[in-house]
């Protein structure tokens, strides 16, 4: 069994040496004329690829070696984050440690550090919106950032032409951004899977060169400037205060938000999504409005998407379409699927994990993306479920005197 | 209490039903026998909305519902218990209850139903923590009979309760059926291939074929019938 592995592994390893030779090992040198040979390198390359291919074998062979043992024993294994989730003895001391790392960072760290967590902020309030359409109801919604864009323009564009602030703002792009979900939801609704997820990306597409091309509404491809960051009783601050003051006020809307989908995930309206994934007719003879109930998922979830987006253009200053392409809705898309479907904690965990990633893997330079492209791939093998599988809290019946 | 009158239903070209009529009457309880593909299963989606009609008329209670919403005729008190089952396996018996009174928002009725049918079924009872997925066939259709029940129906739909179960199951669920419709007087409509167990049950039955019904009488002169026998029964 194990030499079979390692021959497997070993010709893994040869085939990656003869596909790496051309670029590995040989160098023209051009100014000399002369071609080196690096021989060196294809010994590197066969050693990191066989031990590349083995751990990888291990794992898989672990991995299914876990399956096999449910079906014999019947006892589904809880993964790692779900032990910790439910064991008090953790969650208590991590809420805290959380917390006060959380309210300590920006006078820790650099403005630049602060940033990139506002950032990692933004993305968890729009990850917990898409799990709304995709991980609870089971919607796939590939033009997400369509309805971040009109939460973004609908500051930028209300400030320019009325001078709104945006306190004011903020309830408005939610609002704006829950009938554009509406406007959406209409021609989708009797659509699933491959097709729904074919109309939302057009949906996307055609929001983003709205804003590209109607020069005399949006300013075209050059974008707004000059967006005034959000105010706190017209206080001056400066560029490290307003920073902190933005942090602080994600913190506060991330709360909000994950309190409001929890909520929204554990009322009568939540179990109705989780139905109407499951089962349409079973919906319709329970007396479940189809309609009102998708409609409802397409707006709440675009609801944080139009709140972020206000955040977004308060915080940049300036926003252009660019920002809301195809690749940004797949950004969020992969929050809520790596972090797991459906789950709250996943999300945000996926969140930090989306964004900060790449950020911290800049000492990589060019492998960048490679790395980060990597790290998803071996995730979604290992964990397909996402880092954190829901553990949904179900209805408790309690018994009372009847 | 429930008139179908002349209804023609369509699946895009393909016609399901050519011009069906029944009369339902309060605390009776009905059964729609036939064979496979004769549109049993399409008179009960046209009557609870889920299909509509091209043409005819459907009256319950005298008022019309062919062009009313399905959630508007739950509330009206139709609830259907879908073929197959159909309960939603991810969430808990309890939540399968709870999305059965969906549009219900009387909480101590609520209450006084799921004790209720936790006393028709006591195993749901045990099992009610557990996810819809993990139970039995026989428990599952004891959970679809128990959702519907809990819209606390006036009309009862059943399509196919005996679909896939162990026969002494069945016979259990019919036992049930019969006395839902005595202990509350709610009127049920039972759809079935088995035939000589809908009609034992049954007070009055229509015999449906191509789309049509071919035969309506009492259930006792139904089961004596020779074509019956010959077409249904088996014997």
């Amino acid at each position: 069994m194990i030499v079979e592995e390692i021959k497997k592994s070993f010709l893994t390893s040869l085939w990656f040496m003869f596909l790496t030779f051309p670029i590995m090992v040989i160098r023209v040198n051009t100014v000399d004329n002369i071609i080196q040979w690096r021989w060196a390198n294809l010994l590197l390359v066969g050693i990191v690829s066989f031990g590349l291919s083995a751990l990888w074998r291990y794992m898989i062979r672990r991995k299914e070696l876990g399956i096999v043992q449910t079906e014999v024993d019947g006892i589904a294994r809880e993964t790692l984050s779900q032990r910790l989730l439910n064991e008090r003895r953790f969650t208590l001391p991590a809420l805290v440690v959380v917390s006060i790392f959380a309210l300590s960072f920006p006078f820790i760290f650099s403005l630049y550090q602060t940033n990139i967590m506002i950032t990692a902020m933004i993305y968890v309030m729009l990850g917990l919106g898409l799990n709304i359409v995709v991980g609870v109801a089971g919607l796939l919604d590939l033009g997400y950032a369509a309805f971040y864009c009109v939460g973004a323009y609908s500051y930028a564009l209300l400030n320019y032409h009325f001078g709104l602030g945006f306190w004011t703002v903020l309830g408005l792009g939610g609002g704006f951004a829950a009938m554009f979900g509406i406007i959406l939801g209409f021609p989708v609704l009797r659509l699933r899977g491959d097709y729904l997820a074919i109309v939302t990306l057009g949906f996307g597409e055609i929001i983003r060169l709205i804003m590209e091309n109607w020069n005399e509404f949006s300013f075209g491809p050059s974008g707004i400037a000059n967006i005034p960051r959000p105010g706190f009783f017209g206080i001056e601050m400066n560029l490290v205060q307003v920073t902190t003051y933005i942090y602080f006020l994600m913190i506060v809307l991330t709360l909000f938000t994950i309190f409001v989908v929890n909520r929204l995930q554990n009322s009568r309206i939540g179990r109705a999504w989780i139905a109407l994934r499951e089962d349409e007719v079973a919906c319709q003879a329970m007396g479940i409005d189809k309609r009102k109930t998708k409609l409802m998922a397409f707006a709440l979830g675009a609801t944080w998407a139009g709140f972020a987006g206000v955040v977004f253009a308060a915080k940049t200053t300036f926003i252009n379409p660019a920002s809301f392409t195809l690749w940004e809705s797949i950004n969020i898309l992969c929050v809520v699927v790596l972090g797991g479907m459906g789950s709250i904690v996943g999300v945000v965990v996926g969140a930090f994990i989306l964004i900060l990633l790449p950020e911290y893997l800049r000492f990589l330079s060019e492998f960048r993306i490679l790395a980060f492209g990597a790290v998803l791939v071996i995730t979604m093998v290992f964990r397909p479920g996402g880092i954190v599988e829901t553990v949904r809290r179900t209805y408790e019946y309690k018994e009372t005197a009847h | 209490m429930l008139s179908v009158v002349d209804i023609h239903t369509y699946y895009g070209n393909i016609q399901a039903l050519k011009g069906v009529s029944m009369d339902v009457k309060e605390g009776e309880v009905i059964t729609l026998i036939g064979a496979n593909g004769a549109g049993k299963t399409t008179t009960l989606m046209s009557i609870s909305g889920i299909v509509v009609p091209r043409t005819g008329e459907i009256l319950f209670m005298g008022e019309v519902i062919n062009r009313v919403t399905p959630n508007k005729i739950v509330s009206m008190g139709i609830s259907q218990v879908p073929e197959g089952r159909r309960i939603f396996p991810y969430l808990t018996v309890l939540e399968n209850l709870d999305m059965g009174a969906f549009l219900r928002n009387d909480n101590d009725g609520v209450k006084t139903d799921l004790n209720y049918v936790f006393s028709l079924f006591p195993i749901l009872a045990d099992r009610r923590n557990q996810s819809g997925g993990t139970l039995s066939g026989g428990e599952q259709q004891m959970l679809a009979i128990s959702r519907a029940l809990m819209a606390r129906p006036r009309l009862l739909l059943l399509d196919e309760p005996s679909l896939g179960l162990a026969p002494l199951v069945v016979k259990q669920i019919f036992e049930i059926i019969k006395k839902i419709n005595l202990e509350n007087n709610t009127t049920i409509f039972l759809v079935e291939q088995n035939a000589n167990l809908a009609l034992k049950v049954a007070h009055r039955g229509y015999v449906m074929e191509n789309g049509r019904i071919t035969l309506s009488d009492t259930a006792g002169s139904l089961l004596s019938n020779e074509d019956v026998k010959r077409a249904y029964l088996g014997i």
